[in-house]
């Protein structure tokens, strides 16, 4: 992780409220490893104080880009960026995908809307090519085809409206797939990054095919290296759960360790006024628990907090 | 040029830390700064036992503030202990441990715990989280409690201690007394201010927690008032805080009488604050013709 002064290279309309955004950042385009973020400090926002994760696209160099959704005011401010001014990053930050490291896996990439672009760079490192499972409202959502396409990964899509492709959502053709068996010598493996609906889907489904399955989640998110305690979710721990921060603990995590939902909230345990109970020992373990602690507006499929407002 | 200030026994090497729980332990920052830097490290909150803390949505960033309730998540004296002490205890520069309980023993018995640690710097007891239930917050809003609080760590520790106090009194002064008179060595103001924010498209609270405490930017005028009404009613040195993100702000508050400043809400976007503060402030005291940042301290002038 690298706190840099970045110079944008280019930030052009990529279809419809979808933008790319390059940036030349030599310290940190060579660290990026698929399915990590950046978080950025758009310079013209005085009253909204917040940095904005979004996930890394493509890296081509020294440059990195990004693809955004304008949506609200900070990203609508990042649009009205211009090539030679300057943005601060922080970047590249949480733990990304695993990229397949050998020919036997087939990876299954499942998309919503701009979380093709979080997959990207699992696409192009992979030792061989998959499929990609798109999904979004409208023709207008489904963003970065070619490029997957020219990787040499094959692309299905479906739209809500049935305006490109198969009408309905992406875990239809994403079922499709997984019921023939795969080739002989290979196995499936599922990588997804979209809306949070989408990748609870995702995860039951591969529940209920015992397959791997890792997941980029998406939550609010607010310093993003790991010391808020915004962005955390309910992760199994042992035989109890613990809150694990999006930020550092993921973006990715393996969906059998989600919990989707928060288990009924005991009370914070109160300590008996007196006697207090007896201490464990200095060098006892520590609660199990791992470190912890927050985040925000990543996007890649992200698009948050204090941006409903402008 | 002198930097150095003491709160009480706690000698830090310039008057810049950091505010308890925009810092995390420490560790997260050190691939950013050097903490060295720094005038000390203040830590998380830390109770006696292990917190899992508020359910999410913890944040939500409001105009020029950031609203949060984040219920003190954190590991517990003997995780802490085990997981970020190590780190910290070999900084140079001191680390202020802020504590907290749901009673005034577990207060003492938090306090105890960390007067046997080596190298702790000084021991910030939290009386003024607005987000937990059964801890903070009560003991910081009636000035008997915080005595009792402050008296009973005094009892157990010779190490240096700070009280955070509330801003939600109706005057900050008799609680500033009342902490003073119990031991304390010093005062960190402000905490965040009891706060709430709605989505209006959903109805619902932005935070889980329905209500939060607000800091940033937006709260820095009053906490400024806070820290000058303080300065005027006890002689124990005070760490002002509250919406600081530049070096201005960080001399407003020395002006109204804060002898030390802490970063807060700002390191969340701005990791470099603290150390841009610090040049920054070194800058105009040359500027001044001031030798000693002490001449900045309550430096404001009033009629009254």
């Amino acid at each position: 992780m690298l706190e840099q002064t970045v110079e944008i290279v280019a930030n052009v309309r990529a279809a419809d409220l979808y933008f790319q955004l390059v940036v030349r950042a030599p310290g940190i385009a060579p660290l990026v490893q698929p399915g990590q973020f950046a978080h950025v400090r758009i310079p013209s926002l005085k009253a909204a104080l917040l940095r904005r994760p979004f996930s890394i696209y493509q890296v081509n160099g020294d440059t990195f880009s990004l693809l955004y959704k304008t949506v609200g005011q900070g990203t609508a401010a990042l649009a009205r960026m211009l090539p030679g001014e300057v943005l601060n990053v922080i970047a590249p930050l949480g733990r990304g995908f695993t990229v397949p490291r050998d020919d036997a896996a087939l990876p299954l990439l499942i998309a919503g809307g701009y979380g093709m672009a979080a997959l990207y760079l699992l696409a192009q490192r992979s030792p061989r090519p998959g499929i990609v499972f798109v999904g979004g409202r409208r023709r207008a959502d489904i963003l970065c085809v070619a490029e997957f396409a020219a990787l040499g990964w094959e692309v299905r899509i479906a739209t809500e409206d049935g305006s490109h492709g198969e009408k309905g959502l992406v875990t239809q053709p994403l079922l499709a797939a997984i019921r023939q068996p795969a080739p002989p010598g290979r196995h499936f493996r599922l990588f997804a990054c979209g809306p949070t609906p989408m990748l609870h889907a995702v995860g039951q489904i591969a529940q209920e095919f015992n397959l791997p399955a890792e997941l980029s989640m998406d939550t609010h998110m607010c310093c993003g290296i790991g010391a808020c305690l915004t962005c955390v979710i309910p992760v199994k721990s042992g035989d109890g759960w613990a809150y694990q921060r999006v930020c550092t603990d993921g973006p990715v995590f393996n969906a059998q360790e989600l919990l989707w939902t928060i288990p009924p909230a005991p009370p914070v345990p109160v300590a008996p006024s007196n006697p207090l109970p007896p201490l464990p020992a200095l060098d006892s373990p520590g609660s199990g628990e791992k470190r912890l602690t927050a985040d925000r507006e990543r996007q890649g499929s992200r698009d948050i907090q204090g941006e409903v407002s402008s | 040029m002198n930097l150095a200030v003491n709160i009480g026994q706690l000698r830090m090497p310039n008057p810049v830390t950091v505010a308890s729980g925009t810092f995390g332990y420490g560790i997260e920052y050190s691939p950013l700064l050097d903490l060295n830097q720094l005038g000390a490290v203040t830590v998380k909150g830390i109770r006696l036992h292990p917190v899992r803390g508020n359910p999410p949505p913890r944040t939500a960033e409001v105009t020029s503030g950031l609203l949060n309730a984040i219920g003190l998540q954190g590991p517990g004296v003997d995780g802490f202990i085990q997981k970020y002490w190590p780190f910290l205890r070999e900084l140079r520069v001191p680390t202020i441990i802020n504590i907290w309980g749901t009673t005034v023993e577990e207060y003492a018995e938090v306090a105890r715990r960390f007067d046997t640690l080596e190298g702790v710097g000084a021991l910030e007891l939290n009386v003024s989280c607005p987000n937990i239930k059964e801890g903070g917050a009560q003991f910081g809003t009636d000035s008997r409690l915080l005595s009792r609080v402050v008296a009973a760590c005094r009892r157990v520790t010779t190490l240096p201690l700070i009280t955070k106090l509330s801003p939600n009194v109706p005057s900050i002064a008799p609680f500033a007394q009342a902490a003073a008179e119990a031991g304390s060595d010093g005062l960190s103001i402000t905490n965040s201010f009891p706060a709430m924010a709605i989505d209006i498209e959903t109805r619902r609270p932005r935070l889980a927690n329905v209500t939060g405490g607000l800091t940033g930017p937006c709260i820095k005028p009053m906490a400024v008032k806070l820290v000058w009404e303080a300065a005027r009613a006890v002689k124990i040195p005070i760490i002002g805080m509250g919406g600081i993100q530049s070096a201005a702000d960080a001399i407003e508050f020395m002006m109204a009488g804060a002898t030390a400043v802490a970063v807060g809400t700002a390191n969340f976007y701005e990791p470099q604050t603290a150390l841009q503060i610090l040049a920054a402030l070194r800058q105009f005291m040359e500027r001044k013709g001031i030798v000693d940042v002490k001449e900045i301290v309550g430096a404001v002038q009033t009629d009254h």
